[in-house]
């Protein structure tokens, strides 16, 4: 009955960020950010190299912390718990905010196969083997590359080319099926067409998951996400902001703070 | 008008250059290698003759060179003289070592010599050095069942947990110093603990065992240290978003993944250990009997036995010492060649 209830509580959740600071050390990275993140959308995070898309992006699954010495101040709410009260378990956090990685992360040691499960069965134990056949088989036709690996599934995901490394590494991620899917920068080691798959994939998965995709590319910015934040640094030397957050739209058609505007479309500075 | 200027001042690098023939080292090698031979007609020793040979040679390509290419060239002439003359350094003692060994040793080398003990139970029974080679294998594993867990789990605390901190800055220290302990000291050491423990006149091989790993530990902590660090940490990050607990990713994904380098590692550590004599001497003993039981009694081992036939010095034992030096160096070259096997079979594909 429980699991039954559980299994119905289980979707796309909403992120309440308010007044977050993140340090490397003594080195505050990004400043003050106050952000709703809509459950079941997909949110883009866009802004120049260096403003702290990404450091914002990995504290939200306390990713962030992994580096030695960093840490992050305020409130990250998920389904109303706060990611950094005392006794929240970052493992348990990271278990349903999975996270997709800019560089191709296949685990060279697993075959494939194995590479999708590899979340499922270094945390869920052994598994019946229909079940991790259909689980692989929906992940890889979910990232777009079933067709592609399905007569090697037994060979390492290491040989695979980086294109297709990195959608075994969504196939792995959406595996697990977390509430929320990060991205970061996943588009950037691909072609077009892998590109424009993905592009899709992520608007298939959006009834499921909460999106949050940070990104280079203005125009993918633009096409896939329903809510867009734009980071900037204040001057070189000084923590990353948010400066702007609204629906996608509205800040591509008509930003409310100029340097969007400007940032957006093209003329930066 | 500057442009035009700059161009006409920057100096012309002719592409083409003259070169020494192709077989310039060739020749030149030969007018050396038959200087020294004229050297060694002379009535100069052999050692002199190659070494006289060996200065002809990086003496006069560099000069011909220099006349001929120019400094540059002249210079990668006698660097590739110097480098191949310290790899000759390096390898002369190597092969003939082993050339002495294969000669002197292989001989011996039969069934009986493989399969009897010094222990005769008639006057006429031949001998042979089964004994050692058992002693040599179970103290060697038994330092291996010591070393690989403590040095294995101290190199993850290292990397994994303690990087930079105070506590593995001291360890990594200590581990530091405990590679240039000599070796008798650790058989001191071992001889210490275990007269403390059981009293005086113990000896077994598991003493040993104890004694070999505190010189195999730092050689593993180093080897495993160095492969952990080589596994990128995006694989560390990608288990950590889906959600696998930090233990849980050392065990089934750092660890697999430099497992081919680690047991390398440990392979040579082993050979590295293998042919220690003097920490043996002081508490495994010397025995003629063949002994399978490390916790009670005195172990021989190749290498003792070795310096024990060394010691009594005529012929029989000569040649047993030979035949004894042989297999030994056959024990550690299967162990080398094992290492490279595994290291092969276990390192990530990507066919």
């Amino acid at each position: 009955m429980t699991s039954r209830v559980q299994k119905e509580a289980v979707m796309a959740k909403s992120i309440d960020v308010s007044d977050v600071n993140i340090y490397y050390g003594d080195f505050l990275a990004v400043e003050g950010v106050n952000m709703t993140i809509r459950a079941g959308a997909v949110t883009a995070f866009i802004g120049p190299s260096g403003c702290g898309k990404s450091t914002f992006l990995r504290s939200l699954n306390r990713m962030h912390e992994v580096i030695p010495g960093a840490r992050v101040e305020g409130k990250i709410v998920v389904d109303g718990q706060d990611l950094y009260e005392q006794d929240v378990d970052p493992v348990a956090v990271r278990r349903q905010v999975g996270m997709v990685f800019q560089r191709p992360n296949p685990f060279p040691t697993m075959s494939i196969y194995d590479n999708v499960l590899a979340g499922l069965k270094l945390n869920a134990g052994k598994m019946k083997r229909s079940a991790a056949d259909e689980v692989v088989e929906k992940s890889l036709r979910g990232a777009n590359l079933w067709t592609e690996v399905k007569d090697r599934l037994n060979k390492p995901g290491m040989g695979l080319s980086g294109g297709q490394q990195q959608r075994l590494c969504i196939a792995r991620a959406i595996a697990v099926e977390p509430q929320i899917l990060l991205m970061d920068e996943p588009c950037s080691a691909l072609d077009p067409i892998s590109t424009s798959a993905i592009e899709d994939l992520i608007h298939e998965l959006k009834d499921e998951f909460t999106i949050v995709i940070v990104t280079h590319n203005m125009q993918q910015a633009a096409r896939v996400s329903d809510d867009t934040g734009f980071f900037n640094l204040k001057a070189t030397g000084e923590p990353g902001h948010l400066v702007e957050f609204n629906p996608t739209k509205k800040m591509f058609a008509n930003p409310d703070d100029p340097s969007t505007e400007a940032y957006i479309s093209g003329r930066f500075g | 008008m500057t442009t035009l200027e700059e161009v006409q001042t920057r100096v012309h690098v002719p592409l083409v250059q003259p070169r020494l023939p192709q077989q310039a080292p060739l020749v030149v090698g030969g007018i050396a290698a038959a200087f020294g031979a004229l050297l060694l007609v002379l009535g100069l020793g052999i050692v002199g003759a190659v070494i006289l040979g060996a200065v002809a040679y990086l003496v006069a390509l560099p000069v011909w060179s220099l006349v001929i290419e120019g400094r540059r060239g002249a210079t990668d002439r006698l660097m590739t003289g110097l480098i191949w003359t310290s790899f000759a350094i390096a390898v002369v003692p190597l092969v003939s070592l082993i050339w002495r060994v294969i000669a002197k040793g292989a001989g011996r080398i039969d069934g009986t010599f493989l399969s009897y003990s010094f222990f005769k139970t008639q006057i006429d029974q031949p001998v042979g050095v089964y004994h050692a080679i058992i002693g040599t294998l179970l103290v060697t594993l038994g330092a291996a069942v010591i070393s690989v867990p403590v040095g294995v789990m101290a190199a993850i605390y290292l990397i994994e947990y303690g990087k930079g901190n105070k506590l593995a800055k001291a360890i990594t220290f200590l581990v530091d110093v405990m590679t240039g302990i000599p070796s008798i000291v650790a058989g001191l050491f071992a001889f210490a603990l275990f007269t403390l423990i059981f009293g005086p006149a113990y000896v077994s091989g598991v003493g040993g065992s104890v004694a070999l790993s505190l010189l195999m530990i730092p050689i593993v902590v180093r080897a495993t240290e160095e492969m952990l660090m080589l596994v990128p940490d995006d694989l560390r990050e990608a288990s950590y978003a889906l959600g696998t607990p930090k233990w849980k990713t050392i065990v089934r994904i750092v660890l697999p993944t430099a497992l081919g380098g680690i047991l390398t590692g440990i392979t040579l550590a082993t050979s590295r250990v293998i042919g220690e004599t003097a920490p043996l001497l002081l508490i495994a003993g010397a025995t003629d009997r063949t002994n399978m039981n490390v916790f009670d009694g005195a172990m021989t081992t190749l290498p003792v036995l070795i310096y024990g036939q060394n010691l009594r010095g005529d012929a029989p034992a000569e040649a047993i010492a030979w035949g004894a030096a042989f297999i030994l160096i056959v024990i550690v070259m299967v162990l080398n060649l094992a290492a490279r096997i595994v290291g092969k079979i276990f390192a990530p594909r990507t066919k």
